[in-house]
């Protein structure tokens, strides 16, 4: 019989190179498995598709603004929209539901068993949202312009924050899918739990209307989650200023947009710290 | 020696049931401990305490000298779990899967070398939700030891598996054992408890009921043993020998449980013998085997009564 070994203290679970190389693994594994289903492949870009297709089609008449303005198309209006949505379902619902299946399966006690940090399995789902919200940006953009007259900013500012807005609304929305598994009690369930609160947002946030349509009290209340706030920014992005005047009274605030996805970001994070659990709803 | 694992009045609640009622427990490092026990007894319930996965309702517990509920990743590292059952990574290979997990360990085994332990040599490019119940406990079982545990708990592990397949993950244990690794393992099936264990621990109803060596487990080395042989040929109708130990005679064969086989023995060959029938029929000496032991055990927890001797 051997006695113990020496509690490996070289062993440093949360050193800072190996948070990063297990984040990467996890990414990696999270890609090929999602590819390696094509049925879910297929639905996750088909519905953006679909959106960006019937959106530009039903509404194809334009904006009129101020006198001697230009025009804006429902087409080109609806886009920051159709991005900011593609980002949540790509996010928040995706990972919600996708996690509520692992959880009530058992594979993530088989994960929690082993030293991979919590963090590493977050950052994986975080990374596999990245990644597909990003090609759904892409193909809304690329039928949009393609398509339906869309066009794409020009000022390399307006880039900059289409960038920002959409690294900080995925981090955001994928932190807060993962904290909502929490109120998931079966897998059958899942679906039923998540889509309320995001369809429900989407409306009051402007995703499928004319924020100015949005009555007063409805905006008080969008205005308290990250998803108004992405599709300001993302407006800002798209349309002209004047269109800020209707909206959003005035000025587009992208110093403000980026602060409030900022601080959503942090609390995010906690949240899903706080809520997640590797172990729920297992009884075996 | 500090145990690898130490329980000491373990409880546990689900509501109104008491699943565990103070179970005490040391296992050595090194040490390959076998807990049998009917459904429901409380095994995997008691191992997942010592996992670190459920929370005990009450006692002690340390597992390589940490208490569960407060393992960190570094105790995690050093531990290997086969749960009784888990999710799969079902659109991964069992390469795959396993070189996965091996990223996850600071010094992981060669995960092919895994995948061809457990022998899935030719099912590792298949998905996981393609392999048969068998293979996936394969799968199982090498994701729980590509991390070169100290500790191995297996709940289970051999359940569906085919016989070459037991015998694999035999070779599997035998071959961490050899390591110095300490292993504790759930079983139904008592030969493999009795290939693989140093000790086994009976747990019934909650309760660990007894703790010893396969072989002495419940008085098995000093229960009586049984020569048995048939009354033909020559012997049929013979008067029996005087041996002094209890015996019983039922459809031609005759049953002596005594201390003293050998000398039985001796006896009843010098008997046939001189009745012209130089080769007792049918002889057999037998203790009672591991199974006998372990029911006798779980029909006396039921109330109802010792199997010892029944067929005498
Ligand atoms: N999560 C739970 N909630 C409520 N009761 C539970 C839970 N897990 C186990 N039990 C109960 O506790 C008892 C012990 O269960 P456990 O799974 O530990 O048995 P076991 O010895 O592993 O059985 P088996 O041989 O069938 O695997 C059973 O009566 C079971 O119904
Ligand atoms: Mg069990």
């Amino acid at each position: 019989m051997t006695a113990l070994p020496a509690s490996p203290a070289e062993f440093r679970p949360n050193a800072p190179g190996r948070l990063i190389r297990l984040s990467l693994e996890r990414t990696r594994i999270e890609i090929k498995t999602f590819f390696r289903a094509p049925d879910q492949v297929f639905f996750t870009f088909l519905l953006p598709v679909l959106f960006v297709v019937i959106f530009s089609t039903i509404f194809s008449g334009e904006i009129e603004g101020p006198p001697g303005v230009e025009k804006v198309e429902f087409s080109q209006y609806f886009v920051p929209g159709m991005i900011a949505s593609g980002i949540v379902s790509a996010t928040f619902a995706s990972l919600a539901m996708t996690i509520a299946v692992e959880q009530h399966d058992g594979l993530l006690r088989r994960l929690s068993g082993t030293p991979l940090p919590r963090s590493a399995y977050f950052a994986g789902k975080v990374g596999l949202a990245l990644f597909t919200a990003f090609v759904i940006v892409v193909l809304i953009l690329a039928i949009g312009v393609v398509f339906y007259d869309v066009s794409l900013p020009t000022d390399p500012k307006k880039w900059a924050v289409l960038a920002a807005v959409f690294l900080l609304g995925v981090a955001t929305c994928s932190l807060l899918g993962i904290a909502y598994t929490r109120l998931i009690r079966s897998s059958s369930s899942a679906a039923a739990i998540v889509q309320p609160p995001y369809l429900v947002l989407q409306f009051i946030s402007g995703v499928f209307l004319q924020y100015s349509q949005v009555p007063p009290f409805l905006k008080v209340v969008a205005a308290a989650f990250p998803l108004k706030w992405m599709v300001q920014g993302l407006r800002y992005v798209f349309l002209p200023d004047w269109v800020a005047v209707d909206d959003y009274g005035g000025e587009w605030q992208v110093e403000r947009v980026l602060l409030v996805l900022g601080i959503w970001l942090a609390v995010s994070f906690v949240l899903a710290r706080v809520f997640f659990r590797w172990n729920r709803g297992y009884t075996g | 020696m500090t145990p690898a694992l130490s329980a000491r009045g373990v409880r546990k609640r689900y509501g109104d049931l008491e699943a565990l009622r103070g179970v005490d427990l040391e296992i050595e490092p090194g040490e390959v401990f076998a807990l049998l026990g009917p459904n429901g007894a409380g095994k995997t319930t008691f191992v997942e305490i010592l996992e670190g996965f459920r929370a005990r309702s009450g006692g002690e517990a340390t597992v390589l000298g940490v208490d569960p509920e407060r393992g960190d990743l570094v105790w995690r590292s050093q531990l290997g779990i086969v749960l009784q059952s888990a999710g799969f990574f079902e659109q991964l290979t069992p390469d795959e899967a396993v070189a996965h997990f091996a990223t996850f360990y600071p010094n992981p085994l060669d995960p092919r070398r895994v995948v061809d332990m457990v022998g899935l040599a030719d099912k590792r490019s298949s998905r996981c939700k393609d392999l048969s119940g068998g293979q996936k406990r394969r799968v199982d079982l090498a994701m729980g030891i590509v991390g070169d545990p100290e500790l191995i708990f297996l709940d289970e592990p051999t359940t569906g598996l085919d016989p070459q397949g037991r015998r694999q993950m035999w070779e599997v244990v035998r071959e961490f054992t050899r390591l110095g690794k300490t292993i504790v393992l759930t079983t139904h099936y008592l030969d493999e408890a009795e290939q693989l264990a140093d000790r086994v621990g009976v747990i019934i109803a909650g309760q660990l009921v007894e703790v010893g060596t396969p072989r002495g487990i419940g008085g098995r080395e000093r229960a009586l043993a049984r020569v048995t042989f048939a009354l033909t040929g020559n012997l049929a109708g013979r008067p029996l020998p005087e041996t002094g130990a209890d015996t019983a005679t039922r459809d031609g064969r005759v049953t002596i449980t005594t201390a003293t086989p050998t000398a039985v023995v001796a006896v009843l060959a010098r008997w046939a013998e001189a009745n012209g029938e130089p080769e007792l029929p049918a002889l057999a000496v037998s203790r009672p085997s591991l199974e006998d032991i372990y029911l006798a055990m779980v029909e006396a927890a039921d109330g109802g009564e010792g199997r010892e001797g029944d067929d005498a």
